[in-house]
């Protein structure tokens, strides 16, 4: 493996990070001490018997029953261990419906009273929650091409899965020809404030948003709009009589006034003798 | 603030480099010329000025092998180039560096040139082409002939000789075969002659012949340890010599090289020549009678050269000593010596050029410049004087740091009071009292010089910098530039005045090494020094070394750094600080295994603490996959995110991610209606290019995607559409801004990204990427710039409250300053009350060039391959360096300078009104008590 084409391009990346300036004794400029903070979260272990939920993008109610016939399906897997080595099991069926407009459906079965008791387990060392997903592509045709190898995965701390009562968010990105390019969780409430989760009935069933996202158009210079709004400008410069007075319409008064100075200067002192000096 | 006015006359310096020389001529048209030619790697041709080294004149021709330049001769006042494998042909005038003529040469790849004179007096320059080769006039370029060479198929043509006898020589040699010789007259170009010599041993003429007096071929053969001489006028077989006969050896292994040497093109060479025996060997050699003759050994020498002036031609033998040795040619032996110390930092000597002159009484004297591995020039005059040094390695700057200065000794002294340990009370109060009269006594020193200076006139007051008198002034703004050059030397220069306070030349860098230059303790931690790290990583094998130094005096720390053994991925320099303030700095090895410099207990321990919070990512273009790890507690890595970018559609061109350094004021706009529009400041963003692997016009495309490196979500992504690279992109605050080429309407365009949270803050007292569940709204815009650009980077000041500009580098030469505020994806189409009320620019589609927005006016920087901003400690300043051919350093004031009293502001006319006021309520006060006492009188 190697680093990109900047050569040793690295950023630090961090968790915490605080924006105020950490006090500095010496008065000197330097750059800014970052701080971290850790938080360590407790969770009790909760028991409940499972169910089966279906859970669509959300954004379009209808996709999930054409998305049956035209789409095709991938697992999407999921893994949390104590010990954070990956052990990925199955946790739902994905099924993407290429086309113009791609879209997405979920079937997920529910988390188990084992996987229950290991997820808080999990989130009580501050463990991960991991998920991943086969790279596919969208607009093949066969199913062979469809299926690339790798796998695309993502991560929440286990303790936000588990405060947030398993709601998650869940995003596919793909580019622009169709090919799956990452995937994304985040769970709402995404903060661990440590709170203990009582109810069973909370962490059985997951609430899952999905969305399938193609990348935006970005847009280019806006010159037609712009070259229509001058015109526009123009056209009502034209019509408003008062900007197209000419200079003596405007200045009338003016002219008048200085013509008038002008002729009353020059007849209260009439020129010295101009006769004379011709002579 | 006298310091201030001062500054501000010698605010920006350029300093003008050339390049690597490849060819260097001495102007010797005039005994009193004052001039050296050079042609370098960097496709530069320069007339430097032999008294100071500074540049009369310089033409940058196009980078890469375009403007390649092959060969440069030089005639009297005209110096001919041939440039672009072959593809030009052009002729200089040296006294004003203006072009004589150009033409452009047949297609074929260039192999030699030479002057052909006649008569004594040199009329043509003969140009030799792999299968052809032409004469042209010397005054005006025209073509005199061209011939096709025999049998160009199988012969390699590779010198051209002519001898001023009306001929001119192809010599062309089939490897390990024969040579073969093609003499064409002068007049017509008809072939005279046309010999072929058996020379099994031959496969380069050019590394191994030279042609010595009257047309005598000499060529080295390492096998046989012999010489060869083969006479181009009478066709013959050629006479060996070995070399055992004249009682000479060659260091086993060492392939013997001839140099001779051709003062007047219209007459044939001299008859002495060099040949090199071994490494450090030399042997000055006669051609006498077709005898060759032993005249002189050299043992130890590095370097030789023949120089000419009038009649008298010296040979100059530069030995390891430190010393030019001189052995004039002829019967005469005319020995001087001159010696000069190296440069303990610099690299070995690799070229020798002498400008021999005649003195009144006729003797000859000379003047030497040596170029060392480094890329320095050295001119030396006789007594061993260094009349100037040229670094030449500073054309090629790679990266590059500023470093605050230290501060003065009293400063120190205060300073480290603080740092030391507290030990008891009365030894505090002691410490306390001496430091302050140490201060008294600065203090009163200081008013002395300035009571000394006032009586001088100012241009007498000079402040030399050098690095004992090195500090930092009231408000930062002279600092020390650490540059790491592609050469790899060091150099650290000083801001202000930009002269080169130390440099230091790292030996056995590989050719295509990346560096990367990180402070690891700044000037801030007395008693500790500053230290800075050097990353040195062969591109190929990924292994890497690290340069450890003390960024203000150049010298290598004596901190061993770890030895490295592994391939590096990735280094990150973390936050985190050992007890002496140095900060870690990660290295990432291809077993992603991770180890920490420096690696002390405590720093082990802090790494265990927070091993959990750290997170890396790593970029590996060619599988187009980026990958996120977290640290585990024993220093071992595990991936968390992968997004994989297929190779076959786009490709990842950079990723960029935000200085660290960097401050951002303000967590939000105010809008038109007083409401608050956060900004969304994720420090760990970063910003992924991508290219289109398909490259038609209308299929092209700019591919830009903003993933969190901690959790690798993907915050947006978007594409450009017919669009191509190259894209120059800046990552800062809550904005990205990227330049492309758009196919669609050929012209290069701008486009802004800002992200925002909305009008309500998540959390608003600290930002983690893992609790972010809300996408941010992204706004963009995009406009036309009407020129392309070369390199871009954004202001920065030291709290972030200063408006912030983009720096623009443009292949004219000129640097832009543009307003961000012209990059604003809020900029309304249709004006309104609240825009007008944010201050917002309405929409037009171009963006404007303004020449007053030209920073560096007529002082033109060529080919700006980088610029480096820092703050300084006045917020309205911030430091530019612009670097590339040339180096250029300035200040910019992005809001104007607001926290900086004007120089013509007038001390006299407040301070009096403030007496003034003062008496005037002095004096009421006692008349109103005077008036109340009467009143209560009466």
């Amino acid at each position: 493996m190697e680093t990109t084409g900047s050569a040793n391009v690295s950023v630090p990346c961090w968790v915490m990070f605080f924006r105020s300036r950490a006090p500095v004794l010496i008065p000197v400029r330097m750059s800014c001490l970052l701080s971290f903070k850790l938080s360590v979260f407790s969770t009790v272990l909760l028991l409940l018997c499972t169910r089966f939920v279906c859970c669509n993008n959300g954004r379009r109610v209808g996709d999930a029953l054409d998305a049956e016939f035209s789409g095709f399906s991938v697992p999407l897997e999921h893994s949390f261990e104590v010990d954070d080595v990956a052990k990925f099991r199955v946790r739902g069926a994905l099924v993407l419906k290429a086309g113009r407009e791609p879209s997405v459906s979920l079937s997920q079965n529910q988390l188990s009273e084992e996987d229950r008791t290991k997820l808080k387990e999990v989130a009580a060392v501050d463990g991960l929650y991991r998920i991943r997903v086969p790279r596919v592509f969208l607009q093949a045709d066969r199913q062979t091409e469809r299926q690339m190898e790798g796998y695309l995965t993502a991560f929440v701390r286990a303790c936000a899965m588990v405060e947030s009562h398993l709601s998650d968010v869940i995003a596919l990105h793909t580019d622009v020809s169709g090919y799956l390019i990452g995937v994304s969780i985040v769970t709402f409430p995404g903060a661990c404030r440590g709170t203990e989760v009582e109810d069973e009935v909370d962490l059985e069933v997951f609430n899952t948003t999905l969305s399938i996202m193609a990348p935006v158009n970005a847009p280019g210079p806006e010159t037609a709009l712009f070259l229509e709004r001058m015109e526009q400008e123009l056209e009502r410069k034209g019509k408003n009589p008062q900007e197209q007075k000419s200079f003596f319409a405007k200045y009338w008064y003016l002219i008048l006034g200085g013509a008038i100075f002008l002729m009353a200067t020059s007849s209260a002192q009439p020129p010295a003798g101009g006769d004379r000096e011709q002579s | 603030m006298t310091d201030l006015f001062v500054d501000r006359l010698v605010i920006c310096r350029r300093q003008q480099y050339v390049g690597k020389v490849r060819f260097a001529h001495f102007d010797m048209h005039v005994q009193s010329s004052k001039k050296v030619l050079v042609a370098t790697e960097k496709n530069v041709f320069a007339s430097l000025n032999t008294r100071t080294g500074e540049v009369y004149w310089r033409h940058v021709d196009k980078t890469g092998p375009e403007g390649n330049i092959d060969a440069l001769l030089m005639h009297g006042q005209d110096a001919v180039l041939v440039v672009g494998n072959g593809r030009l042909l052009r002729s200089w005038d040296i006294n004003i560096g203006g072009l004589n003529w150009e033409i452009v040469l047949d297609s074929g790849s260039f192999q030699s040139a030479c002057f052909v004179g006649q008569q004594d007096s040199v009329k043509y320059v003969a140009v030799l082409k792999k299968s052809a080769v032409s004469l042209h006039y010397l005054s005006n370029g025209h073509q005199k002939w061209v011939e096709n060479l025999p049998e160009s198929e199988t012969v390699q043509y590779q010198a051209v000789y002519s001898g001023g006898n009306g001929e001119v020589y192809t010599l062309g040699v089939v490897p390990h075969s024969h040579i073969t010789i093609v003499a064409y007259s002068v007049e017509d170009g008809e072939i005279i002659k046309q010999i072929s010599v058996d020379a099994p041993w031959l496969s380069n003429i050019q590394a191994s012949c030279a042609v010595v007096g009257q047309g005598m071929l000499i060529c080295a053969d390492p096998a046989t340890v012999s010489l060869y001489m083969l006479d181009l006028n009478v066709q013959s077989q050629m006479t060996q010599i070995p070399l055992q006969s004249l009682g000479l050896e060659v260091s086993p292994g060492f392939q013997p090289t001839v140099v001779s040497t051709q003062p007047n093109p219209a007459r044939p060479p001299h008859s002495e020549f060099f040949v090199q025996l071994g490494p450090d060997h030399y042997q000055l050699l006669q051609l006498n009678n077709g005898q060759i003759v032993a005249l002189r050994d050299f043992k130890p020498a590095m370097l030789v050269s023949f120089a000419t002036t009038g009649e008298k031609t010296v040979a100059a033998v530069m030995a390891p000593k430190n010393k030019t040795g001189l052995y004039k040619s002829g019967r005469r032996l005319l020995d001087t010596t001159l010696i000069f110390n190296m440069d303990p930092n610099g690299g070995k000597p690799e070229k020798l050029y002498v400008q021999a002159f005649l003195k009144k009484d006729d003797s000859v004297g000379y003047r030497v410049m040596v170029q060392t591995e480094d890329h320095t020039l050295t001119f030396i005059q006789q007594p061993g004087r260094v009349m100037w040094t040229r670094e030449e390695a500073l054309s090629d700057v790679v990266t590059m740091e500023m470093v605050d200065l230290p501060l003065t000794g009293t400063q120190a002294e205060l300073e480290g009071e603080f740092g030391k340990k507290a030990d008891g009370l009365l030894s505090m109060v002691l410490k306390r009292l001496s430091s302050q009269l140490i201060l008294l006594q600065a203090w009163i020193a200081h008013l002395w010089k300035l009571f000394y200076d006032a009586r001088k006139p100012r241009s007498q007051v000079k402040n030399d910098v050098t690095i004992e008198n090195l500090s930092r002034d009231e408000f930062n703004l002279q600092k020390m530039m650490v540059m790491v050059t592609a050469s790899g030397k060091l150099f650290g220069i000083d801001s202000k005045t930009g002269t080169i306070l130390w440099r230091h030349y790292l030996d056995n860098i590989p050719s295509n090494a990346a560096f990367k230059l990180m402070v690891q303790r700044t000037t801030a931690h007395f008693p500790h020094p500053p230290q800075c790290t050097l990353l040195i990583k062969d591109k190929d094998t990924g292994l890497a070394t690290l340069h450890v130094f003390n960024p203000i005096f150049g010298r290598k720390s004596h901190i061993t750094p770890p030895a490295l053994p592994q391939p590096i991925l990735q280094s990150l320099l973390l936050p985190l600080m050992d007890q002496d303030y140095a900060k870690v700095l990660l290295l990432v090895d291809d077993q992603y295994k991770v180890s920490a410099f420096p690696s002390t207990k405590n720093v082990l321990q802090q790494l265990q603490e927070m091993a959990s919070s750290i997170f890396f990512y790593l970029v590996d273009s060619s599988q187009g996959r980026l990958s996120g790890y977290r640290l585990r507690t024993d220093l071992s890595t595990e991936m968390i995110w992968e997004v994989i970018i297929p190779t076959e559609v786009q490709r990842i061109v950079s990723v960029k991610g935000k200085r660290p350094n960097e401050h951002v004021h303000s967590q939000g706009r105010v809008m038109g209606d007083r409401s608050v529009l956060y900004k969304y400041l994720n420090p760990n963003l970063l910003a992924v290019v991508t290219e289109s692997t398909d490259l038609h016009q209308e299929r092209s495309f700019v591919g830009i995607l903003l993933i969190d490196g901690v959790t690798g979500r993907i915050i947006h992504e978007a594409v450009q559409r017919k669009a191509r690279g190259p894209v120059h992109l800046v990552h800062s605050e809550n904005w990205v801004v990227y330049e492309y080429w758009s196919t669609k309407s050929r012209r290069n365009e701008f486009s802004v990204l800002e992200l925002y949270e909305g009008m309500e803050l998540y959390n608003s007292t600290v930002f983690s990427s893992l609790d972010r569940p809300h996408p941010p709204q992204v706004l963009q815009q995009s406009y036309i710039f009407p020129s392309s650009i070369s390199t871009l980077e954004a202001t920065l000041t030291e709290k972030g409250i200063t408006s912030r500009h983009l720096l623009v580098g443009l292949p004219s030469g000129a640097i832009l300053s543009l307003p961000k505020m012209f990059l604003d994806p809020r900029r309304p189409e249709i004006v309104s009350e609240q825009s007008r009320e944010e201050n917002l620019i309405p929409y037009s589609p171009e963006m404007p060039i303004r020449t007053e927005w030209f920073i560096n006016y007529n002082q033109t920087v060529s080919r700006v391959r980088g610029i480096y901003t820092a703050p300084s400690g006045l917020e309205s300043t911030c430091l530019v360096v612009a670097y590339g051919l040339d180096i250029y350093q300035t200040r910019v004031y992005p809001s104007k300078q607001f926290d900086v009293l004007k120089d013509d502001y007038d001390y006299m006319l407040i301070s009096s009104v403030l007496f003034a006021l003062f008496f005037a309520t002095m004096i009421s006060k006692r008349l109103a008590e005077v008036k109340l006492l009467n009143r209560a009188w009466r």
